[in-house]
C-alpha cells in the first residue's frame, strides 16, 4: 500500500468514526438533554381530552323552587369520523338529517366542517373542534324526531342523539325573570385564555345576569377523559377518566310568585299607559326588602324568552333583542335604564332644604309661575295653589315652591360667580342619597346614573366646548334654528357654570339628573329605614347538591344618610299624605294596607324614531306598610304619562300581590310572605322542575331515562 | 495472477473462516431490527384486523434469503468475482432501465425505484447496482497492483465510466440518497486506491458543484427540493415532509434515556411517523428502546466498522481492500444519512437503515455486502 493510500485510508477511517460520533452526540441531545420538550410534544400529539361538561347548578327562588335548572335535552350531533368512512363522505346522510329536522343542507354541511378544512374566507359556523368530537346540530330535538333517528340508526350512520344537560326554565309560577337570571353561552377565546379557570372548549359559561355573576359556583368541574389516539384519530387506549362534578345551586331572594305578579303589574301599567294614548315603550319594577336589601322581585319590560339561547339563537332573534323598534328587550332596565326621577326626587330636596335651614313646618308659597332671570318656570299644570305647608306641597307635588328655594340657595352660593366654599345643599343631599353612584347590586353591568353637580358641569363643558363654540360649522343643517344657535352660544359662553335654570330644575328631579329604578328603590328604602342603606342582593346562598350551605349572603349596610329624626318623620308624614290625599290618592283609593310613596312625571327631551316628541316618564316610588315598612316598591314606565295613573296603579297591584289583597279585602293566606320574608335558607327542590319535562321512553346511550 | 491463490470450496459452513465479531455485530443488528419491524407494524395491522405478524414473517424470510445469498457470496473466491462483475453490472443496469419504463416500474414517494413482481414482491435494482459498482471499480483500480503500479488517470476515468451509467439511471428515478451513497463509495475507493490526489480533490469539488447545479437547473424535482426545504425549516410544510421530520424528531426525543419499552411506544403504536418499518425504523428504536437502546445500535455499528477496517487492513491485495472500503463507505454513509435524517441532522432522503429496515432488496444487498467482507477476510490472510 502506498503512503498516500495509507493516509487516505486513515482519513477515511477517521471520517467514518466521526460520523458515528456525530450521531451519538445528536442522540444524546435529543433523548437526554431535550427529552422534556419532546415528551410534551409527543403527549399533545397522542392524547386527546374528551370533556363532559358538569351539570350546571340550578338557580332557585327564595323558597327553593327552581327558576333555571339543567335538564337532559336531546342533542342531535354528527360523528365526523364515522361520516368520513361512508362512500359519499356522508353527504346523503347529512341531506337526510337536514330534511328530517327542517334545516338547510348547506348550513349543516358548513357546520360539520372542521375550520381547517374550509378556505380562510369562508369559515363562518365551522366546527372549532376536532373530528372525533360529536358536532351538535340540533340543541333541543323533539322526542319524535330524535326517536326516528335512534330507531333507524342504520339509515343515519354517524348521526347520534345524546342526552346533554341544557338550561331549562320551568317557570313554575309563570315568571320570566330573564334579565335577572341571564343566560349561558359557549366559552370565548378570552375565557379560554383566563389564567385562573381552566375552561374547556365545549363548555358553556354565564354571559349575563346571575349566570355570569355566580358562574364560578354554578359551573362545577367538567369531567375529562383522556384517550390515546393514532394518526387516524382512532382511540386506542384510555389513559385517564375524571368524572364531572356537578355545580352548586344558587338560592336567590327572588320569590317566583311575587316576580310573576310584578311582571304582570308592570305589563298592566304599560298597557294602561298605551290605552291612555301614551307610547309606553318600556318599563321596570323593583321590590326590595327594606331591612335587608334583598331583591324580592325585579322586572324589565319588554322581556324575552330565555330559552332562545338554548335552542340556538337565530339571526332574527339576535337582532330583535337589540332592536330599537322592539324596545331593546336585552336591556335590564331596573339597573340599566336611566331616567330623570322628577318629583320622586323631592324627598331628596326635603333633606337639602332641612340642611339649608328651611323649616319643614313653615308654610310656603306655591304660585303658578316663577320668573327666574328672563325665563318663566311653570308649576306643574301651571296651577297656583296658594300658601301651603311643605307636607301638603309634597302631597300635591308643588314644583314652584322648590324653584324659589333652589334659586335662593343658588344666589347664596354666588350664582354665576360661585363662591369658593359653596354650600350646594341640593347636590350634597343627592350625593348623600347615592345619586350618580351604583348601588352595588350583585348583577353585572349596573349603570351609575348621573349627578349633574359643578364638577360634572365642568367635565361636560370640557368635552363639548368645541362643538358649541363652533356650532354653525359643526351642527347638522336641520339643527341651525335661531333657538338652538342661541342655546349653543350660551353653552359656549358659560356652559361650565351651574346656571339658575340648572339649580331650579335639579330641585324637582329634572334637567340632567338621571337615576336607575333600582337606585330610586334604594332611596325610598333608605327613607323608610331613617337613612340606613342596604346593598341590594339577589343571591341568598350557595348550596351544594346535598343541600349543604357553601356560602350565605348576609345583609350588608352599604351607606348611611345623615339627617335629623324630625326630617325623617316629616318625610314619612308627607309621603303618606301623597297616598291619602295627594297625587297618589286615586291609585290607592280604598287600598286596605297603608302605603307611603311619591309620584313622578318626568319630562323627556328628545324625539322618538318616528319624529314624535317623547312622552313623560311615569314613576311611582314607595314603601309599605307605612307604620312598619317592609318593602320598597318602585315602578317606572317610560313614556307612560302621569306617574299616578300608569305606575301608581302598577305599584298598588304589586302591593296587592305582596299582601294578598283582593279588592278592599286582605286575605293573609294569599300573601306572598304570610309569615314574613323567610329568614332561613330554603331546601332546593329540583323535582318540581323535572316533572315539567317528559322524557319517558327516550333511550339515551343504551340507558332508558326514568 | 499469482500462483499462491488457494482455491477453496467448503462443503459446510465453517465459522472459523469468518470474522465472528463482525458476524456478532450483524446478527445483533438483525435481531434488533426484527424486533423493531415487529414493534412498528403489529399495532397498525392489528387495528385493521390484519395479521400483526405479517411484516415480522416477511422480514425474517428476507433475512433468511439474505443470509443464504451472503453465504453464497463467501463460497466463491472474491478474486474470481471479477469474472462475474460484468454480468452483475449488466443485470443491475437492465434493472435500472426497466424501473424507468412506466408500467414496469412503480412509483413510491415520488421516485421510480421499484420493479413490481407478482405476489406483491418488489425489487429495487439500485441496491444491486451498489454491489456492481463497488466490485467494478475495485477490479479496475486494482488492475496494476501485480505490476506494483498505482492506478493511472486512465484507470480512474474507466472506473468513473463504469459507475456513471448506473448512477445516471438512478438520478433519473430520481433517488438522490442512493446517488450520494454511491458517490461517497466511489470517492473513498479512488482515494484509497493510491490514485493521484487531484482526483479525490477534483471529485469532491465536482460533487459540490453537481448538487448545486442539480438544484439550480431543476434536474432535481420539486419533490426533492421540498424535502430539502423542509429540512431547513420543518414547520414550513407541516402536513407533508416537514410533518414527517418533526414527528420523527419528537418520537426519538420523547424516548428519553430508558425508552417506553418495546411494543409500548405511543407514537409508534399510533403510527404518527410514516414509513416507520422502513426508512424511519430508527424512530421506533428511539421511542421504545431509548438512549440506551439506540447507543447499543450505534455501538454495534461501531464494532462492525472496526472489524471491517481490520479486514481491510489485513487484506493481502488491493482488490480485496478496495471492496472492503467500498462496502464500509456504503454502509457508513447510508447509516449516517438515515439516522441523521430521523434526528434532523440530514435532509430527508429515502434510504433504508442497513440491517434494521424492512425491505427485501436492501436486506439482500446488505447481507451480500457482509458476505463480501467475510470473503475478503477468509481469503485475505
Amino acid at each position: 500500500m502506498s503512503l498516500r493510500a495509507k493516509i487516505n485510508l486513515i482519513i477515511f477511517q477517521t471520517l467514518v468514526f466521526s460520523l458515528l460520533f456525530a450521531l451519538f452526540g445528536r442522540l444524546l441531545y435529543l433523548q437526554v438533554l431535550e427529552n422534556g420538550k419532546y415528551k410534551d410534544a409527543a403527549i399533545s400529539i397522542q392524547s386527546r381530552d374528551i370533556v363532559t361538561p358538569a351539570v350546571r347548578g340550578a338557580i332557585t327562588d327564595i323558597n327553593g323552587t327552581p327558576m333555571v335548572v339543567d335538564l337532559p335535552g336531546l342533542v342531535v350531533s354528527i360523528d365526523r369520523s364515522k361520516l368520513d368512512k361512508l362512500p359519499d363522505k356522508g353527504s346523503s346522510v347529512l341531506a337526510k338529517t337536514a330534511a328530517l329536522f327542517s334545516l338547510e343542507y348547506a348550513d349543516i354541511y358548513q357546520r360539520t366542517r372542521l375550520c381547517g378544512e374550509l378556505p380562510k374566507d369562508n369559515r363562518a359556523g365551522c366546527w372549532n373542534g376536532t373530528r372525533y368530537q360529536p358536532i351538535p346540530l340540533v340543541g333541543d330535538a323533539s322526542q319524535d324526531l330524535a326517536l326516528k333517528v335512534m330507531e333507524n340508526s342504520d339509515q343515519y350512520p354517524g348521526v347520534e342523539v345524546q342526552s346533554v344537560p341544557i338550561r331549562s326554565y320551568p317557570s313554575l309560577e309563570g315568571e320570566n325573570t330573564a334579565h335577572v337570571l341571564g343566560y349561558v353561552g359557549s366559552v370565548t377565546d378570552e375565557d379560554l385564555n383566563n389564567p385562573d379557570i381552566n375552561y374547556y372548549r365545549n363548555e358553556v359559561v354565564g354571559k349575563t345576569g346571575l349566570e355570569v355573576k355566580y358562574n364560578e359556583y354554578l359551573r362545577g368541574i367538567p369531567g375529562v377523559r383522556t384517550v390515546l389516539v393514532n394518526r387516524k384519530e382512532v382511540v386506542t387506549k384510555e389513559s385517564k377518566n375524571i368524572k364531572a362534578v356537578a355545580g352548586n345551586n344558587l338560592i336567590t331572594n327572588i320569590d317566583s310568585k311575587l316576580q310573576a305578579g310584578v311582571e304582570k303589574a308592570l305589563e298592566g301599567a304599560i298597557k294602561r299607559a298605551r290605552a291612555s294614548g301614551y307610547k309606553g315603550d318600556s318599563g321596570a319594577a323593583v321590590v326590595l326588602e327594606i331591612k335587608t336589601g334583598r331583591v324580592l322581585a325585579m322586572a324589565s319590560y319588554p322581556s324575552y324568552d330565555p330559552t332562545i339561547w338554548q335552542k340556538g339563537l337565530t339571526v332574527k332573534q339576535a337582532e330583535d333583542l337589540f332592536s330599537e323598534a322592539k324596545g331593546v328587550p336585552a336591556l335590564s332596565r331596573p339597573l340599566q335604564g336611566l331616567f330623570a326621577p322628577a318629583s320622586t326626587f323631592k324627598s331628596v330636596s326635603v333633606l337639602a332644604a332641612a340642611n339649608a335651614g328651611y323649616s319643614l313646618d313653615a308654610k310656603y308659597n306655591c304660585p303658578a309661575t316663577v320668573e327666574i332671570g328672563n325665563r318663566t318656570f311653570n308649576n306643574f299644570d301651571s296651577v297656583a295653589a296658594g300658601r301651603l305647608s311643605l307636607d301638603v306641597g309634597i302631597a300635591i307635588s308643588c314644583d314652584s315652591l322648590w324653584y324659589q328655594i333652589a334659586y335662593d340657595e343658588w344666589v347664596r352660593d354666588g350664582g354665576l360667580k360661585p363662591k369658593s366654599n359653596t354650600n350646594d345643599y341640593f347636590f350634597d343631599a343627592a350625593k348623600a342619597f347615592g345619586v350618580g353612584k351604583t348601588t352595588g347590586i350583585d348583577l353585572p353591568s349596573e349603570l351609575s346614573g348621573r349627578l349633574p353637580n359643578r364638577q360634572w358641569k365642568q367635565n361636560w363643558y370640557d368635552q363639548n366646548k368645541d362643538f358649541y363654540c363652533n356650532y354653525k360649522q359643526r351642527a347638522k343643517k336641520s339643527d341651525l334654528t335661531p333657538y338652538l344657535i342661541e342655546i349653543a352660544r350660551e353653552n359656549c359662553l358659560d356652559g361650565n357654570k351651574v346656571r339658575a335654570g340648572d339649580a331650579v330644575n335639579f330641585s324637582i328631579g329634572q334637567g340632567d339628573t338621571l337615576v336607575t329604578p333600582l337606585r330610586l328603590a334604594e332611596i325610598y328604602a333608605a327613607i323608610a329605614n331613617n337613612g340606613t342603606y342596604y346593598r341590594p342582593q339577589v343571591a341568598r346562598a350557595i348550596v351544594d347538591v346535598d343541600g349543604k350551605v357553601i356560602k350565605e349572603f348576609k345583609p350588608e349596610v352599604s351607606d348611611t344618610v345623615k339627617a335629623a329624626q324630625s326630617t325623617w318623620d316629616f318625610l314619612h308624614r308627607a309621603l303618606r299624605m301623597v297616598v291619602t290625599r295627594g297625587t297618589g290618592a286615586g291609585a290607592f283609593s280604598g287600598f286596605p294596607v297603608a302605603i307611603s310613596g311619591k309620584t313622578g312625571t318626568a319630562q323627556v327631551f328628545g324625539k322618538n324614531p318616528n319624529g314624535s316628541a317623547k312622552d313623560d316618564t311615569s314613576w311611582f316610588a314607595s314603601y309599605g306598610p307605612t307604620e312598619n315598612p317592609q318593602y320598597s316598591v318602585v315602578m317606572m314606565v317610560s313614556q307612560g304619562g302621569f306617574g299616578a295613573s300608569a305606575s301608581g296603579v302598577g305599584v298598588k297591584d304589586i302591593y296587592a300581590t305582596l299582601f294578598g289583597v283582593t279588592g278592599n279585602k286582605i286575605d293573609p293566606t294569599k300573601a306572598v310572605f304570610p309569615n314574613g320574608v323567610p329568614t332561613t335558607i330554603a331546601k332546593v327542590d329540583l323535582k318540581k322542575a323535572a316533572s315539567e319535562v317528559d322524557l319517558t321512553g327516550i333511550k339515551v346511550g343504551g340507558v332508558k331515562l326514568k | 495472477m499469482s500462483q499462491s491463490i488457494r482455491y477453496r470450496r467448503a462443503s459446510r459452513i465453517d465459522f472459523r473462516n469468518f470474522d465472528n465479531l463482525l458476524n456478532f455485530a450483524v446478527v445483533g443488528l438483525l435481531l434488533i431490527g426484527t424486533l423493531l419491524v415487529y414493534a412498528g407494524t403489529r399495532e397498525w395491522f392489528r387495528s385493521y384486523d390484519l395479521d400483526p405478524e405479517y411484516y415480522l414473517k416477511r422480514h425474517i424470510l428476507n433475512i433468511l434469503i439474505g443470509s443464504l445469498l451472503a453465504y453464497g457470496t463467501t463460497l466463491v473466491d472474491y478474486r474470481l468475482l471479477r469474472a462475474y462483475t460484468p454480468i452483475i453490472w449488466l443485470a443491475s443496469v437492465i434493472g435500472l432501465v426497466i424501473v424507468l419504463i412506466p408500467g414496469f416500474g412503480s412509483k413510491i414517494n415520488g421516485a421510480r425505484a421499484w420493479i413490481s413482481l407478482p405476489g406483491g414482491f418488489q425489487l429495487q435494482p439500485a441496491e444491486l447496482a451498489k454491489i456492481a459498482i463497488i466490485i467494478g471499480i475495485a477490479m479496475i483500480m486494482a488492475d496494476r497492483e501485480h505490476a506494483n503500479q498505482d492506478p493511472t488517470d486512465l484507470d480512474v476515468l474507466k472506473a468513473l465510466a463504469i459507475a456513471a451509467v448506473p448512477v445516471l439511471l438512478i438520478v433519473a428515478q430520481p433517488d438522490l440518497g442512493t446517488v450520494l451513497i454511491i458517490s461517497a463509495a466511489i470517492l473513498a475507493m479512488i482515494g484509497a486506491s493510491g490514485a493521484p490526489s487531484r482526483w479525490v480533490i477534483g471529485l469532491l469539488i465536482l460533487a459540490v458543484i453537481g448538487v448545486f447545479a442539480a438544484v439550480q437547473t431543476g434536474a432535481v424535482s420539486q419533490y426533492q427540493i421540498a424535502r430539502l426545504q423542509s429540512f431547513v425549516d420543518p414547520s414550513a410544510d407541516p402536513q407533508a415532509t416537514g410533518y414527517q421530520l418533526r414527528q420523527s424528531r419528537i418520537t426519538i426525543g420523547s424516548g428519553g434515556i430508558l425508552g417506553k419499552g418495546l411494543f409500548n411506544g405511543p407514537q409508534t403504536n399510533g403510527r404518527f411517523v410514516p414509513e416507520q418499518q422502513t426508512d424511519f425504523i430508527f424512530t421506533v428504536a428511539g421511542e421504545e428502546l431509548g438512549f440506551i437502546g439506540c447507543s447499543l445500535i450505534l455501538g454495534l455499528y461501531l464494532l462492525f466498522f472496526i472489524r471491517a477496517f481490520a479486514i481491510c487492513r489485513r487484506s493481502s491485495d488491493l482488490f480485496g481492500r478496495l471492496v472492503c472500503i467500498g462496502v464500509i463507505a456504503w454502509f457508513s454513509f447510508q447509516a449516517f444519512e438515515n439516522i441523521g435524517m430521523t434526528m434532523g441532522l440530514m435532509p430527508m432522503t429515502g434510504v433504508p437503515l442497513p440491517f434494521l429496515s424492512y425491505g427485501g432488496s436492501s436486506m439482500f444487498a446488505n447481507l451480500i455486502g457482509v458476505g463480501l467482507l467475510q470473503n475478503v477476510h477468509s481469503r485475505g490472510r
